[in-house]
């Protein structure tokens, strides 16, 4: 065959290896997590009061410690995230979840950034389809190279 | 000065100026402008606001319980056994500058409503009882002060800082929070209100 | 009298600024040369008078001047002399006589390089940047200037946050910023030059390309440090939060980055006129708009020590920059039509753009998730917080895609690709991707470890490739030596191999903080003294707990030694402690780290003191941390590929250029 469709099957092997892999790779995070990961994961999205933009988690501050044990204490007795959120949001206010929760005005940091990848898709696409009438120009030296490489890969047997 | 031939230091010609298409030029100008004159806006908007404020989630809702160890004597102090009084819930530490700046408001406070069953309640916020008691021993004021173990009653209030004080109303809702150092007015004002509201049941 | 030498100075400084922006416009428009260069003598006397004001302060703060606020309120007689001299810019007045420093210093570097021969924008230029040094010297003189005194000095001062003066840090990482932050008014203000005096080719872009580079390196090494500084001293075991501040940082970076790689276009074929001048004015805003958001009161973060009434002045002046600098584009749109456009997607250029395009996705998110909070308090009246998870979230997958077109951008030629060659340029580094992303399933990996690391496989061996390719080419045609042939490929495209090892610096970045992420182990755990507990599978031992008495605090230091649970013997034995100052509410405790080598795994093995009780238990946080040195290394890294990109080229002989879009004119090839 060609060297172009033999390096387009090449290519295609080694992408067809990285989707197998991707595949079989684990699914991910175990089902059965341990207390203190259960802490940490609702920790983490609520924002340290004092500390400002660490999340309860992570800070190293007093309050975020005592704050991590109240959790620890709700999960124990059984509540869910969502009602652990709830009761801080309750005394903190919304502003207590490290996220905005994705309810009115609050879409919009959610969607900027995917509209701005499709937007900024959209404009590559037509800025690189764009045609400057009669461009048409005599064939540059980088064609001519092309053109003969394409002839002589027409040629090759097979 | 010359201008000289290294690439550096070169600029291009000039482009000549066209006056033939100014029209859509300045409409150009105006559509590009009208979003950033919007961004100055909303920016200058925020300048006004003091970042630290927050709105309470708790006002007109019950006061969360708590029942605390008392620093400055031997027994609990529970809010239960408040119901009925107007209550001054002042969290406060000794490391906590307004803290000092707001104690004689409280004192006065304190001073002037504690006959007509007005309690004021220190609740110490990431301290020591050394310090607390240091710091009262200095100061001398002499309402009630209890411990917070855990923080948890702080948590309760969603208190993020010190000072923050609420006044809560005879039938045991928040009537009023506010965070900073708090001030003489503001404290007459909510408890005269607090105990309007208590005569009025 | 430091207040008086203070204020003075910057008043002066005030006045020449002024006039040298005067002298400049009208040395320009009425042909005098000897006016210009009297705006010249007078950039060199604005930086002297700035470096006065400087030292003046630094005097107080050395002699516990304790009349001025700024002295009192960041210094105290036991504070160290280091962190005394590192007072001068740690709050944010005195921050503001370092920025006027620096900005004085680059105003005099333009001066000093275009001293004997310069181009036609050149006194506009300096004008544009006497305009901003004279807002900035505003600033500092006034409401809020650090040479403000008090009608009774006190005895002694409050001393430093003790957040800034923990470490040393803190010494190095304002300093880079602002050389990267204000590096940028350079090339800005000889943009705004050439709108103004409607030389709109891309000369502005070649003056000022060391000056850009420059700005970019010190910006990637400040922000690199900024991350080492969070990570070593703060405790918390991460090394970015998301704070505005950092963000406010990185928003430059990003838009700098974006417009070092599209200038090669404009150069190379005459396209994305208006979208270069475009970025560099949205860079040099980010910088402005960077200033304010931290100083202007309205966010408040970790970094934020400010409280003062500038703000207004901030906006005005942001309002100027955005609405000047967008509207003389606007105004010179005619003359900036594009020469050329783009042949075909499978081209260098179009690779570009779209790595203009993703960086400015990846801007503006950034830049909405910073300043949502504000808007969102103008508009509802709540408040909200926008934390890490947002920004990782949204920032994450378009990174992905940017690594990918770092590593396709390079093996595509300019204008338009055969595809043939480039199937084959790209079969071994796909098989690298493949390789890597194979060996991973089989080890259990997860899906985001296969994905991430196979692209860095894939991007790596791609750069390198390309690297190896130049070099080769340079062998076959001379018919010399490896190193040789190295000399001979980079010096005759500075930028491309600098831009080469920048992209290797970043992927090898990209690998420790994916690595890193990716294996987030921490615990948290209580240890009585002489106990021994497994986490994290080591075993660690509480050994004791010592205290000591320094002027400005009381540190208490507790030994935790880590042994190997096996064997028994000890690896490492990390010092965590807690600092407590007079003044703050709760003690800054300073992480023990064990920094990990390729020796040791990539491990490092991080400690943090919580809290003690009664002296006999304490609570750390111990974290098993992979591969967080390769960010420091990928950092140090880029900042050495971009040294290889300005390095200068022995001068050439001056060859004529005019405006033909094609590209090879020359024999030696610039990227």
């Amino acid at each position: 065959m060609s060297g172009r469709t033999r390096s387009f099957v090449v290519l295609a092997a080694a992408i067809a290896v990285v989707g197998l892999a991707t595949l079989f790779a684990s699914g991910g995070s175990d089902p059965t997590r341990t207390l203190n990961e259960r802490v940490h994961e609702v920790g983490a999205g609520l924002r340290c009061p004092v500390c400002l933009n660490l999340s309860v988690a992570d800070s190293p501050s007093k309050l975020a410690g005592e704050m991590r044990s109240e959790i620890e204490t709700q999960l124990r007795a059984g509540r869910t995230p969502d009602q652990i959120r709830a009761f801080f949001i309750d005394r903190y206010g919304e502003w207590i979840l490290l996220s905005p929760p994705r309810h009115g005005w609050n879409l919009l940091p959610w969607a900027v950034p995917i509209v701005g990848l499709l937007a900024g898709v959209t404009l590559w696409v037509v800025f690189v389809r764009r045609r400057a009438p009669g461009t048409a120009g005599e064939v540059t030296e980088t064609e001519h190279r092309r053109i003969e490489h394409e002839l002589a890969d027409l040629e090759e047997p097979g | 000065m010359s201008v000289g031939v290294d690439e550096d230091e070169k600029d291009g010609p000039a482009e000549p100026e066209g006056g033939v298409r100014s029209r859509p030029r300045w409409r150009t100008v105006a559509i590009v402008l009208a979003p950033l004159v919007l961004f100055a806006l909303l920016l200058a908007s925020g300048l006004g606001r003091d970042p630290r404020a927050l709105p309470s989630e708790l006002i007109g809702r019950p006061a969360p319980t708590f029942s605390l160890p008392r620093i400055d004597a031997g027994d609990t102090i529970d809010l239960g056994d408040l119901h009925g009084q107007v209550v001054v819930l002042n969290f406060w530490a000794s490391w906590c500058v307004p803290c000092r700046e707001e104690h004689d408001a409280l004192a006065a406070a304190w001073g002037r409503y504690r006959e007509r069953g007005v309690v004021v309640l220190g609740v110490s916020f990431e301290d020591t009882k050394e310090a607390a008691l240091a710091f009262r021993d200095e100061l001398k004021g002499d309402w009630p002060l209890a411990a917070d173990p855990g923080s948890r009653t702080a948590i309760a209030y969603g208190v993020f800082g010190v000072p923050e004080t609420f006044v809560i109303a005879p039938n045991g809702t928040i009537a009023a929070k506010t965070t900073g150092a708090v001030t003489y007015e503001w404290l007459t004002d909510e408890i005269e209100g607090a105990l309007r509201a208590g005569n009025v049941e | 009298m430091p207040a008086m030498v203070g204020t003075l100075s910057l008043a002066l400084a005030l006045a020449l600024a002024v006039y040298g922006a005067t002298a400049a416009i009208v040395g320009a428009r009425t042909g005098r040369p000897r006016v210009v260069e009297s705006a010249r003598t007078a950039a060199y006397s604005l930086f002297a008078l700035v470096v006065v004001a400087n030292l003046a302060m630094l005097a107080a703060l050395l002699a516990n001047d304790f009349s001025l606020r700024y002295v009192a309120s960041n210094s105290s007689r036991a504070t160290p002399t280091f962190f005394k001299m590192l007072a001068l810019w740690s709050a944010d007045e005195g921050s503001l006589l370092l920025w006027n420093l620096v900005l004085g210093g680059y105003l005099a570097a333009v001066a000093f390089r275009f001293r004997r021969r310069r181009p036609e924008t050149f006194p506009w230029a300096l004008a544009v940047m006497f305009g901003i040094s004279a807002f900035y010297l505003v600033l500092v003189l006034g409401p809020t200037t650090p040479f403000a005194t008090l009608a009774t000095a006190p005895p002694d001062g409050r001393g430093p946050l003790p957040l800034l003066q923990n470490h040393p840090l803190m010494a190095a990482h304002p300093p880079f910023l602002y050389l990267g932050f204000i590096g940028f008014t350079v090339p800005f203000a000889f943009a705004i030059a050439a709108l103004i005096t409607g030389r709109v080719s891309d000369a502005w872009m070649r003056i000022t390309r060391r000056w850009t580079i420059s700005a970019w390196i010190f910006l990637t090494i400040g922000l690199t440090l900024g991350a080492l500084w969070s990570y070593s001293v703060l405790g918390w075991g991460g090394y970015w939060a998301w704070d505005p501040v950092e963000n406010v940082a990185l928003l430059p970076w990003l838009l700098g980055t974006a417009f070092l790689h599209s200038v090669l276009v404009q150069e190379r074929r005459g396209m994305l006129k208006v979208w270069n001048l475009t970025l560099i004015v949205g860079t040099f805003a980010l910088t402005v708009l960077g200033t304010f958001l931290t100083r202007g009161s309205i966010l408040a973060s970790v970094h934020t020590f400010a409280e003062s009434i500038v703000g207004p002045l901030y906006l005005a002046f942001l309002t100027l920059v955005l609405l000047g600098g967008f509207g003389l584009i606007a105004w010179r749109r005619e003359s900036l039509r594009a020469e050329a456009t783009f042949d075909t997607p499978l081209s260098r250029e179009s690779v570009f753009l779209g790595n203009n395009v993703l960086l400015l996705v990846l801007t503006f998110t950034v830049l909405i998730g910073t300043i949502y909070p504000l808007l969102a308090e103008a508009v509802t009246g709540g408040k909200v917080s926008v934390g890490s998870p947002f920004f990782n979230r949204n920032t994450a997958p378009v990174a992905l895609l940017l690594l990918f077109l770092m590593g396709i951008g390079p093996l595509l030629p300019w204008r338009a690709a055969s595809a043939s060659a480039v199937l084959r340029r790209l079969q071994v580094p796909m098989w690298a991707a493949a390789a890597t992303a194979a060996i991973l399933a089989l080890t259990g990996a997860g899906v985001v470890a296969v994905i991430v690391f196979g692209l860095a496989a894939f991007v790596a061996t791609a750069t390198v490739a390309e690297m190896v390719r130049g070099v080769q080419a340079q062998r076959r045609a001379h018919a010399i030596s490896v190193g040789h042939a190295i000399r001979a490929a980079v010096s005759r495209n500075r930028r491309l191999y600098g831009g080469l090892v920048v992209h290797l610096g970043l992927i090898v970045a990209v690998v420790g903080v994916s690595w890193a992420a990716l294996s987030d182990r921490s615990s948290e755990v209580t240890i009585a003294q002489g106990e021994i507990v497994h986490v994290q599978g080591y075993d660690l031992r509480f050994d004791r707990l010592t205290s000591r008495e320094e002027p400005q605090r009381r540190v208490l230091v507790a030994e935790l030694t880590v042994l190997d649970p096996e064997t028994g013997q000890e690896i490492v034995r990390l010092q965590p402690s807690l600092n407590l100052y007079p003044a703050a509410s709760e003690p800054i405790g300073t992480p023990s780290i064990r920094f990990g080598t390729p020796f040791n795994g990539m491990l490092d093995l991080y400690a943090s003191l919580v809290t003690v009780e009664n002296g006999t238990r304490a609570s750390f946080r111990f974290f098993a941390n992979p591969g967080i040195g390769l960010l420091w290394f990928g950092g140090a890294v880029m900042a050495l590929g971009g040294i290889v990109a300005a390095w200068p080229s022995r001068p050439r002989a001056a060859s004529p250029r005019g405006h033909e879009p094609l590209a090879e004119r020359r024999e030696e090839v610039t990227v």
